[in-house]
């Protein structure tokens, strides 16, 4: 999680630049003392994420000699990983897997997120409650039953043994963020468009679907994220490379030798798995900062 | 084309509010009805349950002689325009205009040639390819009319398309919907909250009051014989003015001073029920333009009750002059006239104050005494007890 934020507070602070320039009246002072914030803020998210970066490029010799900016570059780190099948099969695992978890859930989310924010139904209050319940609920205390019942239900160690926990946690996130998109969402726009002759199915996906796309780019990210770092349930209910995921397998990295420590690999590896994510949200963020809503009715 | 019957609609909301209650009115072919009542009366209510986008409680909706009540909106061929437009966002104008023709599946070429027509009919061409949140307030009011009339639906639906324009464009706005429903010639039905929209739109006008229909008739109608206190305060503005009266022996003593009822009102009180039993009291109603400026030479030999006041307020608007007076009375004020019309300002105005409607020629000065005329062939007579007209017959 700890990449995710980092490129989050980023995306925070290159958008805060506009507002800066706007405010260009406002005195010298004031906006030394925002740059100044802005500053603190970056190097403290971004600090961490360089040093991991420096540490990918370094060569086993000079891992430890702590300087910021590698004495000797190497690449040997990224060749030495992408040879191994323990990290290219775990990648293609941790990417089908999380994009798999996405879909559905942002599919399944938006169905119930529509319903919650549409319609009076009993037991809504109830859905919505023990939604929170269960993303608030501790993951820990899930994985012995889990483990268990995989085994026994044949699905310990394969994709969709993963795919279900992350479901379970991913489902009440993105249904919450999408009710609130669709609460945004002008009920008259689907009363048009029924009106104007089109099925409920057809008012979905060609009014209120493209209008809550910000919503559901907006969640997919954020389901995406939560798969793609999850740690706890990939190392507990998986065995082989069949489906390990990528932050599982960094834990069974070895080094050159038995002596050595496979830092800079581990390092690689991080960085590698931090640039989906990192093009993701860089990609996406002015579709999920835009509201597409504006103009629908009367401003 | 096509005629709206409703026929005895109810609707109960799950929470057990009646918003229309035993609703009657029949929708000739062609024909530009208004609906018009105070906010929350059952308007939109109604509309929606023609649309199909309400369920209707009790009762039966017929388009063309069909039964429609449980036929889905998209089934009913009937367009709509909304209050807020409900112009799709991400849509430009065209495909906005095109989505109905598009959702009915309509070869290509027809689908321009229809948006095309639409647009010059309603001068959107220029801006076809832009999207809602770049136009202005009119010119989104004319993509969601053209979004209606491209597909030539049966009926038009309109929920208060205007009130979201300023004064001004909404008087123009009125004119071109007059205009474009002459032309086309499609059964319209218009929903409305502002009496000068139903005056001067409709062919016919029903004016509903808490989910029940109080009168329908021609503007005309409506606005010379009112048949209850709610419609002739409703319609006309300035509002009409209610003053508490007694009939005494033949005469009406009202706060001007004695009337002696002419041929018209003699049989109006002759029929009223309320004397039979012994009842007195009456509620006046008379127009603001009923007054006039006493010392004008128009008014100055006709016959009639002239009575000093003294001006409070003075609008002159160029065209015509409002005076506002307040008229002293000792006796008991017109007992429940604010609850005859429930919230409806204007109505329930302070005591005895009373507008009049004046000649722009009269002199009169604020704060000045002046003797007013009072045009009698076309007082209102009301039953306070009931609110109904005594012109009305039994409600
Ligand atoms: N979904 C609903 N549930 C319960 N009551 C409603 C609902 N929609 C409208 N009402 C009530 O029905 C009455 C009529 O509403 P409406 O038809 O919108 O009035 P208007 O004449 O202002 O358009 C109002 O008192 C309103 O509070
Ligand atoms: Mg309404």
């Amino acid at each position: 999680m700890a990449a995710a934020t980092a490129t989050r507070t980023a995306g925070r602070a290159a958008s805060a630049q506009p507002r800066r320039r706007r405010r260009s009246a406002a005195p010298a002072r004031v906006l030394l003392g925002w740059s100044a914030a802005n500053l603190v803020i970056v190097g403290v998210a971004l600090v961490p994420l360089l040093w991991l970066v420096s540490l990918s490029f370094k060569t086993p010799a000079s891992i430890t000699d702590g300087s910021f900016i590698p004495n000797e570059w190497t690449l040997e780190n990224y060749r030495g990983i992408f040879r191994q099948s323990l990290f290219t099969r775990a990648l293609l695992n941790s990417l089908g897997i999380a994009l798999i978890s996405t879909a559905l859930a942002v599919a399944l989310g938006s169905m119930a997120a529509y319903a919650i924010a549409r319609l009076e139904f009993p037991g809504k209050r109830l859905l919505v409650g023990m939604a929170l319940l269960i993303a608030m609920f501790p993951q820990i205390s899930l994985i012995s039953p889990l483990f268990n019942l995989w085994r026994i239900l044949r699905i310990f160690d394969t994709w969709v043994g993963l795919i279900i926990p992350y479901l379970t946690f991913s489902l009440p996130l993105a249904i919450y963020t999408l009710s609130a998109f669709f609460r945004e969402i002008p009920w008259d726009l689907e009363k048009a468009a029924q009106v104007d002759g089109a099925t409920p199915a057809q008012a979905f996906l060609r009014v209120i679907a493209p209008l809550a796309a910000p919503g559901m780019v907006t969640t997919a990210i954020l389901v995406f994220i939560f798969c793609w770092n999850d740690f706890l349930f990939a190392i507990s209910l998986t065995s082989t490379e069949r489906s390990r995921t990528v932050p599982a397998a960094i834990a069974f990295f070895t080094g050159a030798s038995q002596f050595a420590q496979p830092i800079g690999s581990i390092a690689a590896a991080a960085v590698v798995i931090t640039v989906p994510v990192l093009v993701f949200v860089l990609l996406f963020q002015r579709r999920i900062v835009a509201g597409l809503t504006s103009g629908a009715v009367k401003g | 084309m096509a005629d709206i019957v409703l026929d005895h609609i109810t609707k109960r909301f799950p929470d057990g509010r009646v918003a229309v209650d035993d609703l009657s009115l029949a929708i000739a072919d062609g024909e530009f009805v208004i609906l018009v009542g105070p906010s929350g009366c059952g308007k939109s209510t109604t509309l929606n349950m023609i649309a199909g986008l309400e369920d209707i409680t009790a009762g039966e909706l017929r388009i063309a002689g069909k039964v429609v009540n449980h036929l889905a909106p998209k089934d009913r061929d009937i367009a709509m325009v909304f209050q807020s437009y409900a112009l799709y966002p991400h849509l430009t104008v065209r495909r906005n205009m095109a989505f109905p023709l598009t959702l009915a599946k309509r070869p290509k070429e027809e689908i321009n040639r229809r948006v095309e027509e639409a647009a010059r009919l309603l001068g959107l061409t220029e801006h076809l390819d832009r999207r809602p949140a770049q136009l202005s307030g009119g010119q989104r009011q004319r993509v969601a009319m053209g979004r209606a009339i491209v597909r030539s639906p049966r009926a038009f639906l309109m929920d208060e398309p205007l009130s979201n324009l300023d004064a001004k464009l909404r008087a123009q706005m009125r004119t071109e919907v007059s205009r474009l429903q002459r032309r086309l010639r499609t059964t319209t039905v218009y929903v409305t909250h502002d009496q000068t929209e139903a005056m001067t739109l409709g062919d016919r006008v029903a004016v509903l009051r808490s989910g029940r229909i109080e009168q329908v008739g021609t503007p005309a109608e409506l606005y010379s014989r009112p048949v209850s206190v709610f419609v002739a305060g409703f319609i006309g503005s300035p509002a009409m003015n209610f003053l508490p009266a007694t009939l005494e022996h033949g005469e009406l003593r009202t706060p001007f001073g004695p009337i002696a009822p002419d041929d018209r009102l003699r049989r109006l009180l002759h029929r009223w029920d309320g004397a039979a039993v012994g009842r007195r009291s009456l509620v006046v109603g008379i127009r603001p333009e009923h007054f006039e400026d006493a010392t004008l030479p128009t008014v100055r030999d006709r016959p009639g009750p002239r009575f000093t006041i003294t001006v409070d307020v003075l609008e002159p608007l160029g065209s015509d002059t409002y005076a506002y007076f307040t008229l002293k009375d000792d006796r008991a004020p017109a007992a429940g006239l604010a609850e005859l019309a429930p919230g409806e300002a204007g109505l329930s105005g302070p005591a005895g104050q009373v507008v009049a409607r004046l000649d722009p020629t009269s002199r009169l000065r604020e704060g000045e005494r002046a003797e007013i005329w009072l045009d009698t062939s076309h007082l209102h007579l009301f039953d306070p007890s009931t609110g109904r007209s005594l012109d009305a017959g039994p409600g």
